[in-house]
């Protein structure tokens, strides 16, 4: 085991593909010499190559239609698009071709492709380096998408995702890259030193994509979460007292929904925490499935807790970001209902 | 008060609209054998003017002349003939199939048959075309099974993609064809990263990127190009500039400030602009450009300069935004004529041969058309439980939950 913050581990994850699998290549804006403007990718090409590992022009449909080409050949790319804000460009190559390439070929092509990307708030991103667009991803058949938690489940899953022979969209929650975040922004940060989730195995291993972690059993309320929020639900719950359960979702697609509805079932309650904005965000798509499948186990309607429906703020940061307070006012109102 | 008179807009318009007289006055055509021919490792910026001229071979009298009139072997050349008759049979054959209700949508590339059969018959096995839906060539000269292609057409029980896609949008990887998606442009990237990936592992293949003068103007066209540029793949870029995108004319692309092969100027690719309906010159330009790829000497742009006789597909009518007679005007011919009495003056083809190759061609089709609709037509054949298969590797727990709601 070693100590690893979210970035570090990214990294491993990266450089124990690379030195198993020749057909593992790492590109994307300023990836290669510079090593990534969040050090993601440091001393990968000085190790692998600049044929391995490679800076792009600053083109987000090129990085991702590169990517795909590359894989029809044979190739696995792990590609980055700097922050997930900037994916838009890339938008019409990951949804009309990698997400269906397979499908519209009956299998005769295929685009085993890592699409990396940074996301999420807390951290005075303003517009354009906070936004959380996994509910684009979701809607898409064809796509997997991940959002991993903490340093141990972002290696574990990413060489999943790499070894994964479908299109996968990677959102690495730049909050937590160098400590867990509860939303408590007035409180010195943390780093993942000492954290159990910040020790990492060294070499291979996965996280089994499609499967969420159970952070907290609780019998009092569901509280279905991914990425910075697991660690505002868990502050939220500390300070509330109430005994809820937490669930790390890890995998948005394909959905763990056994482990969402026994623990629904189980609680009678179900709260969804999210960054992104509300309106047909993720959440709603979680609680369709919660109503659907434990509709005569509900005591009280389901909740959620998000981003507000607006553009991210700089100035507000604290006032748009679903901190705990929010999120525990939410949990106690919703254990006075009936 | 401004200095300046009132600002006004420009929209581009064409020579001729329905009711005019066709006029291609725009096109300046070179007279055949004129235009010089560069060694392979040339330097982009030494061939600038050939990105603005037009490289052509067959002459009005049907001999090849000129600096690009290789040697072509004569196996090589009657089956670029062959094949050309077989794709305008096909074409019509398959036209007539959805005037009969038997598939919901076709498209023809009349006139432009050179193109796909030139470039296809210079690429080694192991290559990939990254198509348009308009290079049906790139499959009919080769061994791709006529049965298969139609089947496809006809999304029925033997179609190979299983009834998802809409007729004309084939794949075959085997065949070097990638698989063709409605997105257009969007191929053009895949090519350049193929490409890239070919050079990464050391290996011999290249790739040919395939799109029309209409969806140069897509954000992928750039993309590729800078990619291109930067990387220096093994790619021939291929533009089908057949002066039609739908309806709008090839200025509202941007093609009345510049060729397209100009294009590739800033991005410091080699260009070249090339009659397309000169099935040598085709063939000549595309060997040049390959075994550049192949030499690693980098990409290449191609314009091929052609007219788009058909209507743009079965749900359109030319009618009502060009001239009628506007193809019977089209300065460069036609591109089956002119292989044809290439042939027949080197003695290696004749009027007869000619029209008994139409009808052998003709009676192919429609066979395999008959053995095609036998599995089923307008969708006739295809099942349920294709839908879900294919979306992912294996099928997720919501797909399968999905499959058993429709009881497949």
């Amino acid at each position: 085991m070693a100590e690893m913050n979210m970035v570090e581990a990214i990294r491993d994850a990266m450089d124990i593909k690379m030195a198993q699998d020749r057909d593992v290549v790492v590109f994307g804006e300023d990836v290669g010499y510079f090593g990534g403007v969040f050090r993601c990718t440091a001393g990968l090409q000085e190790k692998y190559g600049k044929d391995r590992v490679f800076d792009a022009p600053i083109n987000e449909s090129g990085i991702v239609g590169v990517g795909i080409g590359m894989a029809t050949y044979g190739l696995r790319p792990c590609v980055e698009v700097q922050f997930a804000d900037y994916i838009y460009p890339a938008y019409d190559q990951i949804v009309s071709e990698a997400a269906r390439l397979r499908y519209r070929s009956a299998g005769d092509f295929t685009a085993p492709i890592t699409i990396r990307t940074p996301c999420g708030g807390g951290i005075f991103g303003g517009q354009t380096h906070s936004q959380s667009p996994e509910a684009l991803f979701t809607h898409v058949s064809g796509l997997k998408t991940i959002i991993p938690s903490n340093p141990y489940d972002a290696k574990g899953l990413l060489i999943a995702a790499i070894e994964d022979d479908d299109p996968v969209v990677f959102f690495e929650p730049k909050r937590l890259y160098n400590g867990p975040f509860d939303g408590h922004h007035d409180r010195p940060s943390k780093s993942w030193a000492g954290h159990p989730w910040g020790d990492v195995p060294q070499g291979h291993y996965i996280v089994p994509i499609g499967k969420a972690a159970i952070r907290r059993e609780g019998a009092a309320v569901t509280i279905l979460a991914y990425g910075t929020m697991v660690y505002v639900a868990e502050a939220a719950v500390a300070e509330t007292g109430i005994d809820a359960e937490i669930i790390d979702l890890r995998t948005l697609l394909p959905l763990d929904i056994e482990t969402i509805v026994t623990s629904v079932q189980k609680t009678g309650r179900c709260m969804i925490v999210h960054e992104a904005t509300l309106t047909s965000g993720f959440g709603a798509e979680l609680a369709a499935q919660v109503q659907e499948r434990c509709f005569y186990h509900l005591e009280a309607p389901i909740a959620r807790v998000t981003g507000w429906d607006t553009p991210y703020p700089h100035a507000q940061e604290w006032d748009y970001f679903p901190g705990p307070k929010r999120v525990g006012k939410a949990l106690v109102a919703m254990m006075e209902e009936i | 008060m401004s200095e300046h008179g009132p600002l006004s807009f420009n929209v581009p318009e064409p020579m001729g609209r329905p009711g005019d007289e066709p006029d291609f006055s725009y096109l300046d055509v070179p007279r055949a054998g004129t235009v010089r021919k560069p060694p392979v490792d040339v330097d982009h910026q030494d061939i600038r003017d050939l990105a603005r001229t037009m490289i052509r071979v067959l002459n009005r009298d049907g001999d090849a002349v000129g600096e690009w009139a290789d040697p072509v072997e004569d196996e090589t050349i009657l089956h670029a003939l062959r094949s050309m008759i077989r794709t305008r049979a096909f074409d019509e054959r398959m036209m007539t199939l959805q005037r009969q209700g038997k598939t919901s949508f076709y498209m023809k590339c009349t006139g432009e048959e050179a193109i796909a059969i030139g470039q296809q018959l210079a690429l080694a096995p192991g290559d990939m075309n990254f198509p348009t839906y308009r290079q049906q060539g790139l499959l009919l000269c080769q061994d791709y099974p006529l049965v298969d292609m139609i089947s496809q057409i006809l999304s029925n029980a033997n179609d190979p993609l299983r009834g998802r896609q809409l007729p004309v949008m084939y794949s075959s990887k085997k065949h070097g064809f990638f698989s063709i998606s409605g997105n257009l442009g969007t191929q053009y990237v895949h090519a350049v990263g193929w490409a890239m990936a070919s050079a990464i592992k050391g290996d011999t293949k290249i790739a040919t990127a395939w799109i029309g003068d209409g969806s140069t103007a897509e954000s992928d066209f750039h993309a590729a190009l800078v990619n291109a540029s930067v990387y220096k793949p093994p790619v021939v870029l291929n533009v089908v500039n057949n002066q039609w995108a739908i309806s709008s004319f090839q200025g509202i692309a941007g093609g009345d400030s510049a060729t397209f092969a100009e294009r590739a100027h800033g991005f410091g690719i080699p260009s070249l602009r090339v009659d397309g309906n000169d099935w040598i010159a085709v063939y000549n330009v595309s060997r040049w450009a390959i075994e550049r790829a192949r030499r690693n000497l980098g990409p290449t742009l191609i314009e091929w300069v052609t007219y788009r006789v058909a209507p743009h597909s079965t749900s359109d009518d030319p009618a009502r935004y060009r001239p009628r007679k506007e193809s019977d005007a089209w300065p460069l011919g036609d591109p089956v004529l002119r292989l044809k009495n290439h042939l027949i003056k080197r003695g290696l083809w004749s009027e007869d041969r000619h029209v008994q190759a139409e009808a052998e061609y003709a009676q192919e089709v429609k066979a395999a058309t008959k053995k095609a609709e036998s599995f089923g037509v307008m969708g006739g054949g295809s099942t349920a439980r294709d839908i879900f298969d294919d979306v992912y590797k294996d099928m997720p727990p919501h797909l399968r939950e999905q499959r058993q709601k429709l009881g497949v």
